[in-house]
């Protein structure tokens, strides 16, 4: 609702757009309190908020003609234009993702605006995903709707050429709000489904608008699904992490990796290959259990690795190549990443050193608590560094 | 940081197509500098076929391919990012390309012209 009224309003008054929102939802809840939830509710929400819209409206034109400014150049005024509908309400959506997703922000507010306003997310409850406070969040939303307003992103119509110039930025958006919640710093169980899921969600909105629906959507959808599929498998009863060979596969979700199946195939219509076709595909792979799986892993991992370098894919890679060629061979390779600052790159040391070295992989160990940014890494990195330990004495 | 071109020479023609398993080699090697974030190009492979090669002379004079005079043939490049030529060198050195067909690597600082 918000974002179709931003439509209206201009991205710069989302403020007012929110207030009219909650509003609408405060008069609902009185309204159908009293008198039943009417047969329609969607309309009925719609015709609340319109009729709030243009009263804001016209007190807004008054006011502006009585301080002797002209009408209309703040705001745009609707008229009787002002129609709302499922077409207008799916765009607007849309509009608002791209608005949303937008680089002048770094990743974190993107990701806590999405949630905010793409999400319907409380700060409380951003704040909890993040395991951080209110004030923090707060603060970060104001300077996010800040930069946004600095850069007056028009919400009006997407152009094909628009979509194009932002499609990645969104995609990556949504990703990063995906791994926000697979890879998050909370054990809470709940918080972490819900961000998944919004992940999710949002990108299916792209698939439903034929400018925004490219095998890229598909193929991140398809990644996301793979990945979702072992959300329960990866922490145990304890709330603990588990790493990927300890994992009941029995637990992985059949649906979802159905589902991975299916936008996989929907990604491969055309003759893109991007870096969520590889990440999709690799995800695939993890989730049978063929004999070449690691050698088409590491096969994938090449390709990716060339796409795009990060950290993660390169560990990623190493760690496929250890299952290629043995974990002795890989030692040599993995030392020349020089990660000396990422906890994944002497966790995956001490993985690797484990039967070689057992006093080594500890200290490898250590090293990656040390570094480590949340908890939950740490208790799984402390257990292993702890098993070790134990089979040296 | 500097960037090196490392220019890939092969004897023969025949050497020229490598084997799917030769083929996995080159690329683990390739992806092994991309993991260490070593690669500033990706480079392209030049094809030394008949009627794709020519060399071009002084007076008009076009000859078929760059292998009628010299052995060697240029086969490819890569670019790496390395802070020296020593370490662009061991990166050459850990190509597959010597085990398998034999050939040589020639490494070259590149001077940009921008």
């Amino acid at each position: 609702m918000t974002a179709v009224l931003c439509r209206h309003f201009g991205l710069e008054h989302i403020e007012i757009a929110e207030d009219i929102a909650s509003d609408t939802f405060l008069k609902a809840s009185e309204h159908w309190a009293l008198h039943g939830v009417p047969d329609n509710p969607t309309a009925w929400l719609y015709t609340v908020a319109r009729n709030k819209a243009k009263d804001h409206l016209r007190h807004k034109k008054i006011a502006q003609v009585n301080a002797g400014g002209r009408a209309g150049t703040d705001v745009v005024f609707p008229g009787d234009d002002f129609e709302i509908n499922d077409r207008i309400i799916a765009d607007s959506q849309l509009a608002m993702i791209f608005a949303v997703c937008n680089p002048v922000n770094s990743p974190e507010s993107q990701i806590c605006l999405a949630l905010q306003v793409l999400c319907g997310f409380s700060i409380e409850e951003i704040a909890n995903a993040f395991l951080t406070n209110r004030e923090t969040i707060k603060k970060r939303l104001q300077r996010a709707r800040q930069h946004l307003r600095d850069n007056q992103f028009s919400l009006s119509a997407l152009t094909p050429d628009h979509i194009q110039a932002r499609q990645d930025a969104v995609l990556k958006t949504i990703y990063l709000l995906f791994n926000e919640g697979y890879f998050s710093r909370t054990n809470r169980a709940a918080i972490r489904k819900d961000l998944c899921s919004e992940a999710i969600r949002l990108a299916l909105c792209l698939t439903e608008s034929e400018l925004t629906r490219t095998s890229q959507v598909y193929a991140l959808l398809a990644l996301m699904c793979y990945q979702s599929s072992r959300l329960e498998a990866r922490i145990n009863s304890e709330g603990e992490l588990l790493l990927f060979d300890e994992q009941d596969k029995t637990q992985w979700d059949q649906q979802l990796i159905d589902r991975g199946n299916y936008y996989l195939v929907a990604a491969t219509e055309g003759n893109e290959l991007s870096k969520y076709h590889l990440e999709a595909a690799i995800a695939y792979w993890h989730t049978t259990d063929s004999k070449e799986k690691w050698s088409r892993i590491l096969e994938l991992y090449n390709q990716l690795v060339l796409i795009e370098y990060s950290p993660g894919t390169a560990l990623g890679r190493a760690f496929a190549m250890s299952k290629v060629v043995g974990k002795e061979k890989v030692i040599a390779e993995v030392e020349k990443l020089r990660l000396e600052d990422n906890h994944n790159y002497y966790a995956l040391l001490g993985y690797l050193y484990a039967e070689m070295d057992k006093e080594k992989a500890v200290r490898c160990y250590e090293r990656a608590i040390d570094l480590a940014s949340s908890e939950v890494e740490r208790r799984v990195l402390t257990r292993e560094a702890g098993r070790l330990r134990r089979s040296t004495e | 940081m500097k960037e090196f071109a490392l220019i890939f020479r092969l004897k023969d023609i025949t050497d020229f197509k490598p084997s799917p398993e030769q083929m996995q080699e080159r690329m683990n090697w390739l992806a092994g500098i991309a993991a260490q974030n070593k690669l500033a190009d990706k480079g392209n492979t030049l094809l030394p076929l008949p009627g794709s090669a020519k060399v071009v002379k002084p007076g008009n004079i076009v000859t078929d391919g760059p292998y009628t005079e010299i052995k060697e043939f240029v086969s490819g490049y890569v670019v790496v990012r390395a802070e020296s030529i020593d370490e662009a060198v061991e990166l050459a050195k850990a190509n597959p390309i010597f085990d398998q067909v034999g050939g040589n690597i020639e490494v070259r600082e590149v001077l940009r012209r921008d």
